[in-house]
């Protein structure tokens, strides 16, 4: 488990200011993201160049989920959840990088990173609809006597997402490369046939890259979810 | 796997003695991605797609003024056509009538010159009939004369003549 491992880049205790992986590898998802979106898209062509589009693909793909998902209001938090995509998505792919460390796969920052869209959206949803965004958790088309009990579900479920939100994302990233590393201890201990666990790292490899860009997406996209409700709590 | 022995037991992620140090970088990250994004990036790919939008949609405002153009041009080309086959027509037909009134005029004189040459003609054929006609009553009262005068007779002129022009119409009345 020494590849989650927090440590001080240039020794010593880590404290709250120390520059650890952390630092680098934070500062190497900003870097790629920029990188993108700034640098490959430095041309301003008209007729893109391959990376330029590939920056345009990222900003459509992202504008137009969030259109879709939260609605045509919820363009302004556009930057916003674009950032948090980038962050995510280069979080992800850069951890699949041989010994690098994967920020994505703490908990601790995927919690920030949950609990900070769980109360934006909770405070977005009292401060644009005041306390008729409590009708989220009443749902007026069911029979009145289910209303109560539906109520303390949704309730419930409506704070567990932060919960889950941040475990989704932090677990399968530390599923994977865990798996990948135990797969790799097995290609040592096995000798002969050190192929073969090494065949499955590959693959599982191939799985790992899909897993960081889908849960990058399912971050996004639930985020775009719980939006939504804030700015239309009305089921 | 030692290590994590080392710094104590299950998982890394649940060390929160690290939690400080990885929410803290993470704030500094996000903040600072997000005014890369919001003030440099975003702005940037949005005006370069509304650019885009923008050209696209006058070339095909452009496209749509050259077909109209092209239209326009076919359709003078048609009425072209059109207006010369319609001359072109109106010349076969003016052709037509001219050569009709020629040709109208030509018969007309032909048919005059026709009529005329038939009623002379008829007119010489009945004085060749009248002449011969004469000839005939007078050889034939001549020849009457010199019969009867041959027999001893003597011939009164008148009684002749009487006779033979009423033998001779007798002859032309058969």
């Amino acid at each position: 488990m020494d590849q989650f491992q927090v440590k001080a880049l240039f020794g010593g205790d880590v404290s709250w200011y120390t520059p650890t992986n952390v630092t680098l590898w934070m500062a190497l998802t900003v870097l790629a993201a920029t990188a993108l979106m700034v640098y490959g898209a430095r041309g301003r062509a008209l007729v893109p160049s391959r990376a330029q589009s590939a920056a345009e693909m990222t900003y459509g793909f992202i504008y137009k989920m969030v259109e879709d998902v939260a609605g045509r209001d919820a363009v302004r938090f556009f930057p916003y959840i674009f950032t948090l995509f980038m962050f995510v998505l280069f979080a992800n792919l850069l951890g699949l990088v041989p010994f690098a460390f994967t920020t994505t796969s703490h908990i601790a920052v995927t919690a920030v990173l949950a609990f900070t869209v769980f109360f934006t959206v909770t405070a977005l949803g009292f401060i644009l609809h005041g306390t008729k965004f409590l009708k989220l958790f009443w749902v007026s088309s069911a029979p009145l006597p289910l209303r109560p009990v539906l109520a303390l579900i949704e309730l419930i479920s409506y704070f567990v997402r932060p919960v889950s939100h941040s475990i989704r994302l932090a677990g399968a990233m530390m599923a994977g490369h865990a798996v990948a590393k135990v797969f790799a201890g097995f290609a040592a201990a096995l000798g002969a046939a050190f192929f073969l666990p090494i065949l499955a790292v590959t693959a599982l490899y191939a799985l790992e890259l899909l897993v960081a860009v889908i849960q990058a997406y399912v971050f996004t996209i639930l985020t775009c979810v719980y939006l939504k409700d804030a700015l239309h709590p009305a089921h | 796997m030692a290590e994590t022995a080392a710094s104590g037991p299950g998982m890394p992620q649940l060390d929160v003695t690290t939690f400080s140090n990885q929410i803290f970088w993470l704030v500094v990250t996000m903040v600072v991605l997000y005014f890369v994004m919001s003030r440099v990036a975003l702005p940037r790919i949005a005006a370069v797609l509304a650019d885009r939008r923008g050209t696209i949609t006058s070339d095909i405002a452009a496209a749509e003024e050259y077909k109209l153009k092209a239209q326009q041009a076919e359709d003078a080309y048609h009425k072209a056509l059109a207006d010369a086959r319609a001359e072109a027509h109106r010349i076969v037909e003016a052709a037509k009538a001219d050569i009709q009134a020629q040709l109208d005029v030509q018969i007309a004189k032909a048919d005059a010159e026709i009529a005329a040459k038939a009623s002379e003609s008829e007119r010489r054929i009945r004085e060749i009939r009248d002449s011969a006609m004469e000839m005939v009553s007078e050889v034939s009262q001549v020849a009457t004369k010199d019969i009867l005068e041959s027999f001893g007779g003597k011939a009164d002129a008148a009684s002749v003549s009487a006779a033979v022009a009423a033998r001779l119409k007798a002859g032309a009345a058969s």
